[in-house]
């Protein structure tokens, strides 16, 4: 009995330093934890190049749950996180207007591809992407082809609804339809099933090429040019006045971000491995005007303020040392 | 499709685990510490249970029994979906500041596996109580000494009870993603991420050879487990 009693008294010995450990690294440790969006996570940007960099020269560790856009806003309203990194803009709006997130910043662009099969059965090589997509719907219709939908509330599906509604399509009747398959998994998951069944999908560019430089797909990049593919990551903070998170550090990071140090990192990321970047600095092209990319950021990624276009409007600003760019309509 | 990749991914699995990687090492570390204080919490919260539903006959025992023996197999992702609710701030138990916490997934990986221990404790005394009680008595052994010869006939069961509970703990996933969130970093003090989060994450990236090597490694865990356990109850049997 005395043993038992022994044994049981170790035991909790043992948890409870564990227990304490583990609150004192919490408490010793500047953690600031960010909801985002598998594109940005599977490509290894975050982990791999902004943690590090960020932790060396502030001392915060920064803590990704990717997930898709959906969910890491409801994270984010679950007061899980202190700042999201996501790339669907409707979301964003509404995201702010609910009151849980405030001071959008822009970050980082790069477009999505329409990706199939070589033979490329519809057609569409070298179209506009709304004009692929009705030709690959004509042709799934017809039994010739296959569209792989990611249906996960993720950025990507939020960019693919809008691409089938500039096409002329309902989404929630086409996605009915029986050449119109739905995963409900994260992008990876997504392009090798649409490769084993010689299927189309849309995909941001990172983990297309990472996919396809890996050799584990065969599909090809049919639809790249185009600017309703352009895609634009933007971080948002999460309001104060809604959670008690670290407003200061979240600050920091968005202005990393942005600054001249964190955009070179976000630019020359991946260059070495795929010799292109799979991601493009945003702020140079605000600065400079550099058409026809500023024409299309103004259009995908600005937000409506009175007379203005603006990465943030001002009623969802809250008192900080980040500036906004703002554009006059014309 | 070809088996090209599977076979080089294996290739590169070996090669990892024989260079001992320091980050797959501490992944796999990670993981046995994490299910390990999920199984000693739930050893001494469930083992004391068991036997007393074992041994007892109270009112209301069956109806604990039966809930135990129902929660033995409740999906992990379904725990997981609770636990994240309740342990997110904005939720009853977020001022525990669990979410995404290596504390965190022990705890939930503890409610996980109490019914195992409970369900499987009591099933081992209830199969020797009466046989054991009886015999001792006879012999004259007081009523409170006779109870301590029934649990100490159903420790092999209840060693058994403990190494599955483990072995459930640790090859789980559903938890460990939503109420760890699965986070690296390099040097970090406070990263999260285990066995089963890692593997799902590299196969989503498409790195197999690294889901390869960390799967291995987790059926390496849990064969040596299983095959100590073994050899334990056999000595402890033929004794």
């Amino acid at each position: 009995m005395k043993r038992v009693l022994v044994a049981i008294l170790l035991i909790v010995f043992v948890i409870s330093i564990a227990w304490v450990l583990q609150v004192q690294h919490q408490n010793q440790t500047r953690v600031l934890t960010i909801s985002t969006t598998t594109s940005l996570y599977d490509t290894g940007l975050l982990e791999e190049a902004i943690a590090p960099a960020f932790k060396e020269k502030y001392g915060i560790e920064l803590h990704f749950i990717p997930k898709g856009t959906g969910a890491a806003i409801q994270d984010a309203k679950n007061g899980a996180s202190d700042a999201i990194m996501v790339h669907a803009r409707s979301k964003e709006v509404k995201f702010m207007e609910e009151g849980y997130g405030v001071n959008r910043k822009i970050f980082a662009y790069n477009f999505f591809v329409i990706v199939g099969p070589p033979e490329d059965p519809a057609e569409i090589k070298g179209l506009s992407p709304v004009e692929a997509l009705k030709k690959i719907a004509e042709a799934g219709r017809s039994g010739k082809a296959i569209w792989v939908s990611r249906d996960d509330g993720s950025g990507t599906n939020t960019k693919e609804k809008a691409l089938w509604k500039m096409a002329g399509f309902d989404y929630v009747e086409v996605k009915e339809e029986n050449w119109f398959r739905r995963t409900g998994t994260g992008m990876g998951a997504t392009l090798n099933y649409a490769n084993n069944v010689g299927g189309y999908t849309l995909s941001d560019t990172g983990t297309y090429l990472k996919f396809r430089k890996d050799g584990l797909i065969s599909l090809e990049a049919l639809v790249d040019k185009g600017e309703e593919l352009i895609n634009i990551y933007a971080i948002i903070i999460v309001n104060p006045e809604k959670f008690q998170k670290d407003f200061e550090g979240a600050i920091l990071l968005a202005k990393w971000l942005t600054s001249r140090e964190g955009q070179k990192i976000i630019g020359q990321f991946g260059v070495d491995q795929y010799d292109k970047p799979l991601f493009f600095p945003i702020v140079s092209v605000l600065e400079k005007k550099e058409e026809p990319i500023y024409d299309w950021i103004l259009r995908y990624g600005l937000i409506e303020d009175g007379d203005k276009l603006t990465e943030c409007p001002q009623r969802y600003r809250y008192q900080s040392s980040l500036t906004f760019f703002e554009v006059n309509q014309t | 499709m070809t088996w090209e990749y599977v076979l080089k991914g294996i290739e590169g699995a070996f090669e990892m685990i024989a260079s001992l990687d320091v980050e797959v090492a501490d992944i796999a570390l990670r993981s046995i510490k994490v299910s390990g204080i999920a199984t000693l919490m739930a050893a001494i919260i469930g083992i004391p249970t068991g036997v007393a539903l074992g041994i007892s006959t109270f009112r209301g025992r069956n109806v604990l029994r039966s809930f135990f023996n129902g929660m033995l197999g409740i999906p992990t992702v379904v725990m997981g979906l609770i636990l994240y609710l309740i342990l997110a701030p904005a939720g009853p138990l977020g001022s525990l500041k669990l979410l995404y916490t290596e504390m965190g997934i022990s705890f939930g990986q503890m409610l996980l596996i109490l019914p195992i221990v409970v369900s499987f404790t009591a099933s081992s005394i209830e199969s020797v109580e009466r046989e054991i009680r009886e015999l001792a008595l006879t012999l004259g052994a007081s009523r409170a000494e006779a109870t301590l010869k029934v649990i100490r006939e159903a420790s092999a069961g209840v060693l058994l009870a403990v190494i599955a509970a483990f072995n459930r703990a640790i090859a789980e996933l559903g938890i460990a993603l939503m109420v760890g969130g699965n986070i690296f970093v390099r040097g970090g003090a406070l990263n999260t991420r285990v066995l089963t989060t890692s593997i799902q994450m590299y196969v989503a990236r498409g790195d197999i050879d690294i889901a390869i090597a960390l799967g291995m490694i987790l059926l390496g865990i849990v064969f040596v487990i299983t095959t100590v356990s073994n050899f334990l109850q056999s000595r402890w049997v033929l004794k």
